[in-house]
């Protein structure tokens, strides 16, 4: 930056620094002053304006560098990135404010001054802006993968009898994984039966049911069978109420009672010894 | 007084926060947990049904109360809003097994089972709105 500009707000630093809280407060009293200690919320605008101030004269890279390294700090403690934004656009009007009520100033120069401001501060907002997205996309995009890895296991609990547990909801994408992974499994593991476990599913409505028809149609021509168990009785009642008709295939109420009976279709029981 | 909330329905994790939304406010006004199953799955199938037919819309929870000779009696009342396509035939939508999407066709008449009222509006090419209600008895 200009170091006339640098200059000029130097003189006023004082002024300046008193506008630029009062302004921080205004906007964003309703949001951040609820939830942190008074002290604590202007210990930290006093810290922030400071730093604003001091970066002015270097350059824009480095100071960059100096107020992501505090954005950093600050955000992994839980403040919203809309802190970081909102206060550099409160130092900004409050500059303009303070060059357009010295009379003193030419309007061009107000104009040029206020075009080079307007520039550093967007260069560094755009910069926070874009690593917070940035990191914030790469953490979604490793929980979807997460969540892919859980999200349709099927475990082979016995020779020819395989189960596999659906906790949470389910959608489309969900509900492919779940007919491929089903079907590669029973080749793989040579199943007889596979249990598919909805305790965890908190809502079976239409969709739910459907994709489960067809999966289970699916084993079918796999030459496997399929059992439903975990059914709640909520859910029980609120398939009846649907109408969904479940009458073609086989269920029961819990997994051990479906392994049960998955061990009486291959010809085996357990006993007490 | 009513607690209202409004979800908009534009992806699949729509249905699940209308879902969630649902599920909370049938907690609070102290519905049976196979109430509370039927609310949501009637959500579900509504926010499905805007997923899947007009691309976006919204769905509105909110509780109603209604005075009886018996008492105050509390409900939750769900709105289902969208400008899509509309439905043509609204007798043909309601039978079972009707569907157009290769589904189970249970959707809609589930969801009148499900609950205690049920409205629907419908002009073809401008829009949809379902209105159902909940009653705690």
């Amino acid at each position: 930056m200009q170091p006339s500009i640098i200059e000029m707000i130097y003189s006023q630093r004082e002024e300046i620094m008193k506008r630029w809280e009062e302004e921080v407060q205004r906007v964003s009293e309703n949001e951040m002053g609820r939830q942190l200690p008074y002290d604590k919320y202007n210990e930290t605008n006093a810290e922030f304006i400071h730093l604003i101030i001091d970066t002015l004269e270097l350059d824009q890279n480095e100071a960059k560098e100096k107020l992501r390294f505090f954005a950093e700090r600050l955000i992994h403690a839980g403040w919203p990135l809309s802190y970081f934004t909102q206060g550099m656009q409160a130092f900004r009007r409050v500059l303009l404010e303070t060059m357009t009520s010295n009379d003193s100033l030419q309007s061009k120069t107000v104009f040029t001054t206020f075009y080079e401001i307007e520039s550093w501060i967007d260069g560094i907002i755009n910069q926070l802006v874009d690593e917070y997205t940035g990191s914030w996309e790469n953490t979604l995009h490793l929980q979807k993968l997460a969540l892919k890895e859980l999200s349709a296991p099927l475990i082979p609990v016995f020779e020819k009898i395989s189960v596999m547990p659906l906790i949470g909801t389910i959608d489309t994408e969900r509900a492919k994984l779940i007919m491929e992974s089903l079907l590669e499994g029973i080749i793989e593991h040579r199943s007889q039966v596979v249990l598919i476990d909805i305790t965890g599913v908190p809502v079976v409505d239409t969709m739910v049911a459907h994709h489960i028809i067809q999966a289970s149609e699916a084993v079918r021509l796999v030459g496997a069978e399929c059992i439903l168990v975990g059914i709640r009785p909520e859910i029980a009642q609120t398939i009846v109420n649907l109408g969904i008709d479940l009458g073609k295939f086989p269920t029961r109420s819990t997994l051990r009672k479906g392994i049960e009976t998955g061990l009486e279709l291959t010809q085996r029981k357990i006993v007490d010894i | 007084m009513s607690v209202q909330s409004n979800v908009e329905v534009h992806t699949e994790w729509g249905i699940v926060s209308a879902r969630q939304a649902g599920r909370n406010l049938a907690k609070e006004l102290g519905f049976s947990s196979v109430d509370q199953a039927r609310i949501t799955t009637a959500i579900s199938e509504l926010a499905r049904n805007i997923y899947l037919y007009a691309e976006k819309g919204e769905i509105i929870i909110e509780s109603v109360e209604r005075m009886q000779s018996t008492g105050r009696k509390k409900g939750i009342k769900i709105t289902a809003k969208d400008e899509g396509p509309g439905i043509k035939n609204i007798r043909q939508v309601m039978e079972d097994g009707f569907t157009t999407s290769g589904g189970l066709g249970a959707g809609l008449p589930g969801v009148k089972r499900l609950m205690d009222e049920f409205d629907i509006d419908s002009i073809a090419g401008e829009g949809t709105e379902i209105t159902t209600i909940k009653w705690n008895s």
